[in-house]
């Protein structure tokens, strides 16, 4: 991005809160604006209102973020004046001259105090619920006839995304008046209608292009700092470019999780599950996007991979002074199965049973799909024990136990742990759409015209993949195209892990239209019916039924069609809609952990992650290598914390700890595929499974290897300290 | 991220640094950067001059002076962890220097960047600190020895004026350990403990457990005294001042302390 050639661009550097919850007195740009071509803009200087994403259902829209902030800061790293400036070094300079008078406002941090109304952030809504979901009626015969509950309380802590190229956009008005913007997004077409919704303008006035950047993991839907750049370069009418500094990322990026989670779980003495009630308390951070609408996705995914008869969800979303709280890889699904996973474990050693144990008497059996849960989830297809047998086989369950044994029996100071997940997530959650289009080349190869996006996922190759498949084609005559409105039709993106089974599959459509449209263009060449002319995939051939000497290859084709200006005919758009998937699996983790300092080694992690069929193995596993990575970074090490007055603690990588791979072992990925029958590919997600599988089974390691000494649970990031605490509690 | 406004010169010798240092007040050195760059990217320092010393490469050296080993001040960390006379006289040293950061931190940093830039959390201020090390520094006024214990006077300071070139750090020839426990293999010591035996006495050192490197005296004069590596241990903490951070809480830390002390006497 920064390197995209923009003849006379300006440099946009932002003036950020330094306090979390201020009245804004004054901002006095004298001193900046004596810099060399400096200009400060406030939000005195604009007319634009609050930042208009579309609304989510049940969420208060009167907490919505102002693109700039007016009168009041509401946490640091709002956004109070704009710095433009020829340079970025100048810019810098000029923002840290830019003099702002806060009048101090009490903070709120926690979410618990948040969820008291004693400090309002937005006073005239009169509370700090930004939403709420479930229901708040309690059954009180929940758990009757139930042996046994047992009940615990966990958080998901607050996560950073730290996409390792922060963001960046740029921005140039045409002499057309068309505005193009160039930005490090995850959904260039929702873009363009938020940019044109936000702005007044007509969507066709702007065009959005993703270039090559880097990824998203949710964190990169548009944001003000996107909409502010676009609406300078209109107002300004120059180019105008902002990258994001990495400490500038840790606080304004969006963050991820921050959710309190209160489960209560009953069942009988056998180990079989009756009930369950979850509640979710949701950190929103500062203004009410949407992270305050994600519990409803860990509603949603409340009974995880068993068969629990009745559930009981509420949620309530609450305005805090920290960094808002948006998609993270995961997105509220992490949360449903790190809490029944923890409240499955808890119960087995309530019960002193095996904790695989416990999960096959509780499984969906394979035979039920597609099954309805009571949280009201309709699952497509899932073989969840096969899943559990695969990965116990896989890790050497058994030999694990006896080791275990043996190190108990031995007091040995370094214990081991054995964590099991059984996990199912949604993706392509809200059942949507996405456009393909394929278009055969002069030269016979292929063009493929997706809506979705790509940031690193690969979708070049597998979306490649899948046409040259359908036509015959070797892959490398097929090219995919992405992420420019101006030359893809339309489209929604790459978030949800919904890319492959709706993209891919619409891909999949598209080229099969195509293959029909060439079979009459075939029929007319060779004088024969389009309905005796069939493919030969192995040479990417079109030749008339049972003589295969008749027929004509993509690269004639092309040719001649070509030279008579009919090649327009071979092309075809397909857009493609279906309900969401269920991709599921298990994961089992082995850790060692030291009972003096309390540190935690993850020994093994064997993931068994079913997304269906798989287009390119190579590309999931790098999928599923990346989510296991982030998943293992929230169960050992990263959190994101505030002190009492709202000031991030972990605003650098010094403090916030960010694993690299030199913390991290190689992970035994084990493959399994049950495909889904909700689209052609049979193909489900894959983005996200590793994280949501990951965390609960290391999680559930460490407390394992610790339940001797009389340990229930230990609050995530399980790092030394945590891990030394939880052993000293249960010590006193 | 962008420093503010800096001039720059490079040095050709020790003297042309102590000159360049004179010209300007808040002037500072250069060697390795892994530290001071950082700090001014994120304008906590703002020197208005840098004196460049990192090209200086008759200061890279180890070598035997007499019964002491003396190594020059821009020795490489991996230089420290490869040199056959430190691995057979001072093992410590390339052990706690194989510890620090990652491999681009250890390519690039110095061992006189490290001790002068004066992070308590510095693992090789610690060690000399432990050794009774001795650290020669270049002036106007000539040069001067300065015992470690009379080198580090608080969190990023130290007993150099501001003209003065650390050129040569001086250890005797000792066999010790360092443990080090960390959140991440890369990151600053959540604790650090040197053990060694210097002449005859075992001498302890703790990092991040105070504002500067400190002296477990409380555990020496125990194991002095004929306490167990377990007995002393426990008395890790005494005398201490550790921080609560990001990293780790106070309590946390002295905990980490006695256990780590008791480990490494174990080792010893």
């Amino acid at each position: 991005m920064e390197n995209l050639a923009l003849e006379g661009a300006l440099t946009v550097t932002f003036v950020r809160s330094l306090f979390a919850h201020a009245n804004i007195v004054d901002v006095d740009a004298t001193a900046a604006e004596a810099l060399p071509n400096v200009q400060v803009l406030t939000a005195a200087d604009m007319d634009l209102g609050v930042f208009g994403p579309p609304p989510f259902p049940g969420v208060n829209p009167g907490m919505g973020r102002p693109l700039l902030a007016v009168d009041r800061v509401r946490f640091v790293g709002d956004i109070i004046a704009i710095v433009i400036s020829d340079d970025r070094a100048t810019g810098a300079d000029a923002a840290e001259l830019v003099s702002v008078d806060y009048d101090p406002l009490p903070a709120v941090v926690s979410p618990y105090e948040a969820a008291k109304d004693e400090v309002l952030l937005f006073p005239e809504v009169g509370t700090n619920v930004a939403a709420r979901f479930g229901s708040p009626e309690h059954d009180e015969k929940l758990f009757g006839g139930c042996d046994v509950a047992v009940s615990g309380t966990l958080v998901s802590q607050r996560m950073a995304p730290c996409p390792l190229e922060p963001r960046s956009a740029a921005a140039e008005l045409g002499p057309d008046g068309r505005i193009t913007a160039w930005l490090s997004t995850q959904t260039p077409h929702q873009d363009r209608m938020v940019l044109a919704g936000t702005l007044g303008l007509d969507p066709a006035q702007v065009r959005v292009v993703g270039p090559d950047v880097g990824g998203g993991f949710g964190a990169k839907m548009l944001n003000v700092e996107e909409v502010l750049v676009v609406w300078l370069a209109r107002r300004l009418g120059r180019p105008v470019r902002w990258t994001e500094t990495r400490s500038e990322s840790m606080v304004a990026l969006p963050h991820g999780r921050a959710a309190r989670l209160e489960f209560t779980l009953g069942g009988m003495r056998d180990g079989k599950v009756l009930a369950y009630r979850l509640e979710v308390l949701q950190d929103c951070g500062a203004y009410a996007v949407l992270g305050a609408f994600l519990p409803n996705l860990t509603g949603l995914m409340a009974s995880g991979v068993y068969a629990i008869p009745r559930i009981e969800f509420e949620s309530r979303s609450v305005v805090t002074n920290t960094t808002p709280i948006s998609a993270f890889r995961g997105a509220g699904r992490p949360e449903a199965s790190q809490v029944i996973e923890r409240a499955i474990d808890t119960f087995a050693a309530e019960l002193g049973m095996d904790p695989a144990e416990v999960r096959r008497r509780n499984f969906i059996p394979a035979d039920a799909f597609p099954h309805t849960t009571a949280s009201h989830a309709v699952y497509d297809s899932g073989d969840y024990e096969g899943a559990l047998e695969l990965a116990l086989r896989s890790v050497g369950y058994d030999e694990l136990r006896d080791e275990q044994r043996h190190r108990r029996e031995q007091a040995a100071t370094t214990q081991l742990g054995i964590g099991i997940s059984c996990y199912v997530e949604i993706t392509n959650g809200i059942a949507e759409s996405e456009f393909g289009e394929v278009e055969i080349t002069p030269d016979g190869g292929a063009i493929v015209r997706t809506g979705s996006f790509s940031h690193g996922q690969g979708h070049e190759t597998t979306f490649a993949m899948i046409a040259a498949e359908r036509l015959g084609l070797p892959v490398e005559k097929v090219t995919v195209h992405k992420g420019d409105t101006d030359e893809i039709a339309k489209g929604t993106g790459t978030y949800g892990s919904k890319s492959t089974q709706i993209g891919g599959a619409a891909a999949r459509l598209a080229a099969d239209d195509v293959l029909e449209l060439a079979k009459q263009l075939v029929a007319d060449y060779l004088e024969a019916s389009p309905a005796d002319i069939v493919l030969d995939p192995a040479v990417g051939r079109l030749h008339v039924a049972g003589d295969p000497s008749i027929g004509i290859s993509w690269a004639d084709l092309a040719s001649r069609a070509s030279a008579d200006e009919r090649l327009a005919e071979l092309k075809a758009e397909h857009e493609f809609q279906a309900a969401p998937t269920f991709p599921f699996g298990a994961h089992v983790a082995v850790v060692e952990v030291d009972t003096e300092t309390g540190r935690v080694e993850l020994r093994r992690l064997v993931a068994v992650d079913d997304a269906g069929t798989l287009i390119n193995p190579l590309i999931a596993e790098g999928q599923v290598h990346g989510g296991i990575a982030t998943g293992v970074a929230q169960a050992l090490y990263e959190n994101f914390v505030y002190d009492d007055d709202g000031n991030p603690l972990t605003g650098t990588f010094v403090g916030y700890a960010f694993p690299s791979s030199a913390d991290l072992p190689s992970w035994e990925a084990v493959e399994m595929e049950t495909p889904t029958p909700l689209n052609a590919l049979g193909a489900k997600g894959i983005g996200e499974s590793g994280t949501i599988g990951a965390t609960p089974a290391v999680h559930n390691a460490v407390v394992d290897a610790l339940t001797p000494f009389g340990v229930r649970n230990v609050d995530l990031p399980a790092n030394g300290e945590n891990v030394w605490r939880a052993l000293r509690e249960a010590k006193a | 991220m962008i420093p503010a406004a800096f001039e720059y010169e490079r040095a050709g010798s020790v003297d042309e640094a102590v000159a360049l240092l004179g010209r300007d007040e808040d002037a500072k050195l250069l060697a390795g950067g892994h530290s001071l760059i950082p700090t001014m990217r994120l304008r906590f320092s703002r020197p208005s001059l840098l004196v460049d010393i990192g090209r200086l490469d008759d200061l890279r050296y180890v070598r035997e002076n007499r019964d002491r080993i003396a190594i020059g001040a821009l020795t490489r960390h991996a230089e420290l962890i490869r040199d056959p006379m430190l691995r057979e006289h001072c093992a410590l040293i390339g052990e706690a220097a194989a510890l620090i950061g990652d491999p681009q931190v250890r390519h690039r940093g110095t061992i006189g960047g490290s001790v002068a830039h004066g992070d308590p959390a510095s693992d090789l201020g610690t060690i000399l600190l432990t050794l009774d090390a001795e650290l020669v520094a270049r002036g106007p006024r000539g040069e001067r020895t300065i015992p470690a214990a009379a080198f580090f006077s608080g969190p990023f300071e130290n007993a150099l004026e501001h003209q003065e070139v650390l050129t040569e750090i001086r250890v005797p020839k000792a066999a010790g350990t360092y443990l080090k426990y960390v959140r991440r293999a890369h990151d600053w010591a959540t604790v650090g403990v040197a053990a060694a035996r210097v002449d005859g006495r075992v001498q302890v050192g703790l990092t991040s457990m105070g504002p500067t490197p400190l002296r477990a005296r409380s555990v020496e004069d125990a194991l002095a005294d004929g306490a167990s590596p377990a007995d002393a241990a426990a008395h890790a903490a005494d005398d201490t001042m550790p921080p609560t951070d990001a990293t780790a809480s106070s309590e946390y830390r002295a905990h980490l302390a006695q256990v780590l002390v008791r480990r490494a006497l174990e080792r010893l």
